[in-house]
């Protein structure tokens, strides 16, 4: 689940893909989560992370945890 | 420390390309209150699915049709489309603002009777009415709108051994313009079924023939078909006066008249599109006046308009189940109300809004109801502002039809209830239950013997 080397992120939830010229929007949580990925924190850290901070339920994250890796794979941003 | 509010994370694809030609799509704006009631509120009290009237706008709605033709023309009536929503409340609403009753079933008319509508003020429409419905129309003396010919020899044979002479119209239909041409209500104009069946009426002398009535369509988005009907039925109206000394004192001009909902495979409807009530008003009143009727002699109008005075009065509120990916890729929504609730969601792509606040992201998805059929889909395709489970959306411009042909299918029919012009929330009618889906089934000793085997 580790993103791309050579994917550019910013604060904004803008990304870059240079190798296909793809580029996405995130949302905030999003966002925050790429960078986090891009600091190589751990699927657990991160899920920690965002637990404390956000209002919701760790099973409903779990689910939205494998869409977005189903959305990140689908965008071609994660290393193979 | 407060938490902050979770959003799903998502991720959307820019694509670079031409300027687009209409700019930046508006973010779907939150409604999360109807006439200042919370929806969160409504769905705690009385669950989800909601249907939810307002009684302000279905009186707006009246008053405003009313005096775009009133204002244009001396002698106007109109009747309350049943089919269209049949809940008692909002018959009476229409009938307290001064609205006659249309009817098209004998089960309708029993309702307007039951309703306190005088039997005069009753028109009985449809092609399916029953002999013993006639009858009750004739004792009744309402008005009878003659849809074919073996209507009309059971109506004679009833007339000759009545004391009453019923009062009777005759249904027209005929080439407006309009493609498909709606030719399966009443007698055609072209062909001359319908003034055989005038003749036929006047000779007879045992009934009254003393209107004309015609339904052209439904959600007619061109004022000159109107035009067209109005003068060919003024037409027919003077020529009964002349050829058969027999004056018209009503033309009936039906229904037809759109809201502003969007209709599926219309491309970029938008409401600027859409005729209002003033410019039909226009067309027909402006046909008849300027037809040659003596100004003492100049026929009532009657309206059964249904769509448009109360379409954009009822409201669907509902709330997610569930998020899923669908095989490309793309979102798929599962709401707890499905095409069985929301019936026109076959017609139209409503409009719907999320009832709660959200980030400016937005996702294409589809929306899907509850029951485990294909065909269930709400929208097949809508952006709208990431959804979470239990999460309330809100479908707009959902009074018309839906809460007369709604099924009992898989689901519960849900709960309707009626926002008061003084802001309280009335029930009008409770979410079924078991018991009331059962109580009209019978189970026979021989199942049951069989049941208790097992």
């Amino acid at each position: 689940m580790k993103l791309k080397k050579n994917i550019a992120t910013s604060e904004s939830g803008f990304i870059f893909n240079p190798s296909t010229g793809d580029s996405f929007s995130a949302n905030g949580i999003a966002a925050g989560i790429l960078a986090e990925m891009k600091s190589d924190k751990t699927e657990q850290e991160i899920k920690t992370g965002i637990l404390a901070r956000y209002d919701v339920r760790p099973e409903q994250l779990d689910r939205d945890w494998d869409d977005w890796m189903v959305q990140l794979k689908e965008a071609n941003l994660l290393d193979n | 420390m407060q938490k902050l509010k979770y959003e799903r994370p998502y991720i959307k694809k820019l694509n670079t390309g031409m300027l687009n030609k209409f700019a930046s799509a508006n973010p779907a704006q939150a409604f999360d209150a109807i006439e200042g009631i919370p929806v969160k509120k409504l769905i705690e009290q009385y669950g989800s699915p909601l249907f939810v009237l307002s009684e302000k706008r279905i009186r707006h709605n009246y008053r405003a049709a009313l005096r775009a033709f009133n204002t244009r023309y001396p002698k106007v009536q109109f009747a309350w489309s049943y089919k269209t929503n049949y809940l008692s409340t909002v018959c009476q609403i229409f009938h307290e603002e001064g609205s006659w009753a249309e009817v098209v079933s004998g089960f309708e008319y029993q309702k307007a009777v039951k309703n306190g509508v005088n039997g005069s003020h009753i028109i009985f429409n449809g092609p399916g009415k029953k002999r013993e419905e006639l009858l009750a129309a004739i004792e009744n003396n309402s008005l009878i709108h003659i849809d074919h010919f073996d209507e009309l020899y059971m109506l004679m044979e009833l007339a000759a051994s009545s004391s009453t002479k019923p009062r009777v119209a005759v249904r027209v239909n005929m080439d407006t313009g309009l493609y498909p041409q709606w030719d399966r209500f009443g007698f055609n104009y072209e062909n001359g079924e319908a003034w055989n069946a005038i003749s036929k009426i006047v000779q007879n002398n045992k009934m009254q023939l003393i209107g004309l009535h015609c339904h052209i369509g439904t959600y007619i988005l061109d004022v000159a078909a109107y035009t067209k009907a109005t003068t060919k039925m003024c037409g027919l109206a003077m020529r009964c006066a002349k050829d058969l000394n027999n004056p018209i004192e009503y033309l009936d001009m039906g229904g037809g008249f759109p809201s502003n909902n969007v209709l599926k495979g219309v491309h970029l409807q938008s409401a600027d599109s859409i005729p209002s009530v003033d410019d039909f008003a226009e067309a027909i009143t402006t046909t008849i006046l300027n037809f040659g009727f003596e100004k003492d002699k100049l026929p009532l109008l009657i309206l059964e308009t249904g769509r448009a005075l109360i379409d954009d009065a009822g409201y669907l509120l509902g709330t997610v189940i569930a998020n899923k990916r669908l095989a490309n890729g793309r979102r798929g929504t599962v709401l707890d109300f499905g095409v069985n609730t929301l019936f026109t969601s076959f017609w139209y792509d409503h409009q719907i809004t999320p009832a709660q606040g959200t980030s400016t992201h937005t996702e294409p998805m589809t929306l899907y109801g509850p029951l485990c059929m294909n065909i269930d889909v709400i929208r097949e395709n809508i952006n709208l502002p990431v959804l979470d489970p239990g999460d309330h959306v809100v479908v707009h411009k959902a009074g018309a039809y839906n809460m007369t042909q709604w099924m009992q299918f898989i689901t519960y029919r849900p709960a309707i209830v009626m926002i008061a012009e003084s802001g309280e929330t009335h029930l009008l009618r409770k979410a079924e239950t078991l018991d009331y889906v059962d109580e009209m089934e019978q189970t026979p000793e021989l199942t049951k013997s069989k049941a208790v085997e097992k």
